[in-house]
């Protein structure tokens, strides 16, 4: 296992008011994110534990080019991940987000 | 126009439920198709990071919810515990919080004695990186089953998922007051791959996908008297069921406990001798047994219904 953890700048607070969602789940090629909004409007953070080690850069690859799309500003993403494809992971993200913008709570 | 009417559509769809089938659905998507819009409150949920103390000594990846979904909620207004096992983390296979988090729903079940308990299995038994506190967690929601049936609670299993229903998910589901099954359910103690392991090829070969289907599936079990509800596989057939069940479930009385005696007894004198799934059905009236497995839902339903009744005072 492997544990990575971004922090990056976001442009905007995420949308909606809910504060929190999960999605996927996790299983080969597969992951799951749990997303708090718990952190300062500006900031962004992953936390990562992955089964696939030695990935690092793309995860970093892809996390930034997420934050650059969906402005995740105020959550923090919680992702166990289970050697998911980066396609995978950018659909979690997204996915993740989109549930954060309903209003439940 | 239509671009407006579109997206209306969209939003008044519920957020989580993106397929109607219960064996596609996530353990999440089941419980909020299943219950009440938006009345699903979870206990220990994701956030509290619950998870599993066992699986980083095998270097696994964990589930903050260790694959199990609990909580109360509505259906048709009327309160009920849920509990909901994740079939693709792990085979929705029993740990210890796993297990834990059902043991407590159904203790919490027991002492308010005032809802029934839906536990949607999806799993292949225990969790072998953890297998002492699995096998104790099996032994523990079976003691707790009983005494939520005993103080009047109706316990009804709901078995549809990827993983079917084996091990010690077997033994509890032989426990509940009342069970539906899909086609894509299976429901089993020992599955295809430990009793080929275990007995050989010869004696049950795990790549018969048709041999594994009609030993152990959802319609078999409904025609030899397993399972109480024969249901589609849509979230909406299987709240149907739930609905029904919790109405009929019998009280686990004297009286149920011995109409359950004679019925088992019955059934190993009526099938004793089959060697086959197809026999059974064959002497319990069925004219052309090999033609059941690709019956759709309602032409199976209709025959289940004229070769079995469903026996609503045993269990």
């Amino acid at each position: 296992m492997e544990t990575l953890n971004y922090r990056n700048k976001a442009q905007q607070r995420a949308k909606g008011t809910r504060r929190q969602a999960i999605v996927g789940v996790v299983a080969s090629g597969n992951l799951e994110v749990l997303v708090e909004r718990i952190l300062p409007d500006g900031e962004c953070e992953v936390d990562i534990r992955t089964a696939a080690e030695g990935f690092g850069e793309v995860w970093q690859a892809v996390i930034a080019d997420f934050v650059e799309r969906r402005s995740p500003g105020g959550l923090k993403l919680s992702i166990n991940d289970g050697g998911a494809r980066p396609d995978t992971v950018a659909l979690r993200l997204a996915q993740a987000v989109s549930a954060m913008e309903g209003e439940r709570t | 126009m239509s671009t407006v009417t579109l997206d209306n559509a969209k939003v008044e769809r519920q957020p989580l439920v993106s397929t109607d089938s219960w064996y596609e659905a996530s353990a999440r998507q089941r419980v909020e198709g299943l219950l009440d819009a938006n009345s699903f409150v979870e206990f220990i949920g994701p956030e509290m990071r619950e998870i599993s103390p066992h699986l980083a000594l095998f270097d696994l990846p964990e589930q903050f919810d260790d694959g199990m979904v609990v909580g109360l909620g509505r259906i048709d207004g009327a309160p009920v515990l849920v509990a909901a096992q994740e079939g693709r983390f792990m085979g929705g296979a029993f740990g210890e919080v796993h297990g834990a988090k059902l043991k407590g729903l159904l203790r919490a079940a027991r002492d308010m004695a005032s809802m029934p308990v839906l536990i949607l299995f999806d799993t292949g038994g225990v969790r072998l990186q953890e297998a002492n506190a699995g096998e104790l967690a099996i032994a523990e929601i079976m003691r707790a089953l009983m005494e939520a049936r005993f103080a009047g609670v109706p316990v009804v299993g709901l078995v549809g998922g990827r993983s079917g229903c084996y091990g010690g998910g077997g033994l509890i589901a032989g426990s509940c007051s009342a069970l539906a099954v899909s086609e894509q359910g299976r429901i089993s103690v020992s599955g295809p791959e430990v009793i080929e392991t275990n007995r050989g090829v010869e004696e049950f070969d795990s790549k018969d996908r048709a041999l594994v289907w009609r030993t152990m599936g959802g319609k078999h079990r409904r025609l030899i008297g397993g399972a109480e509800v024969f249901a589609d596989d849509t979230i909406e057939s299987f709240r149907n069921a739930a609905r029904y069940l919790i109405e009929l479930a019998p009280a686990p009385t004297l009286d149920t406990l011995e109409a359950e005696q004679a019925r088992l007894a019955q059934r190993i004198h009526d099938f004793g001798d089959c060697a086959d799934a197809l026999d059974i059905w064959r002497s319990l009236g069925a004219s052309e047994p090999e033609t059941i497995p690709a019956l759709s839902y309602e032409a199976f339903v209709a025959l289940a219904d004229r070769l079995q009744e469903p026996r609503h005072d045993a269990r």
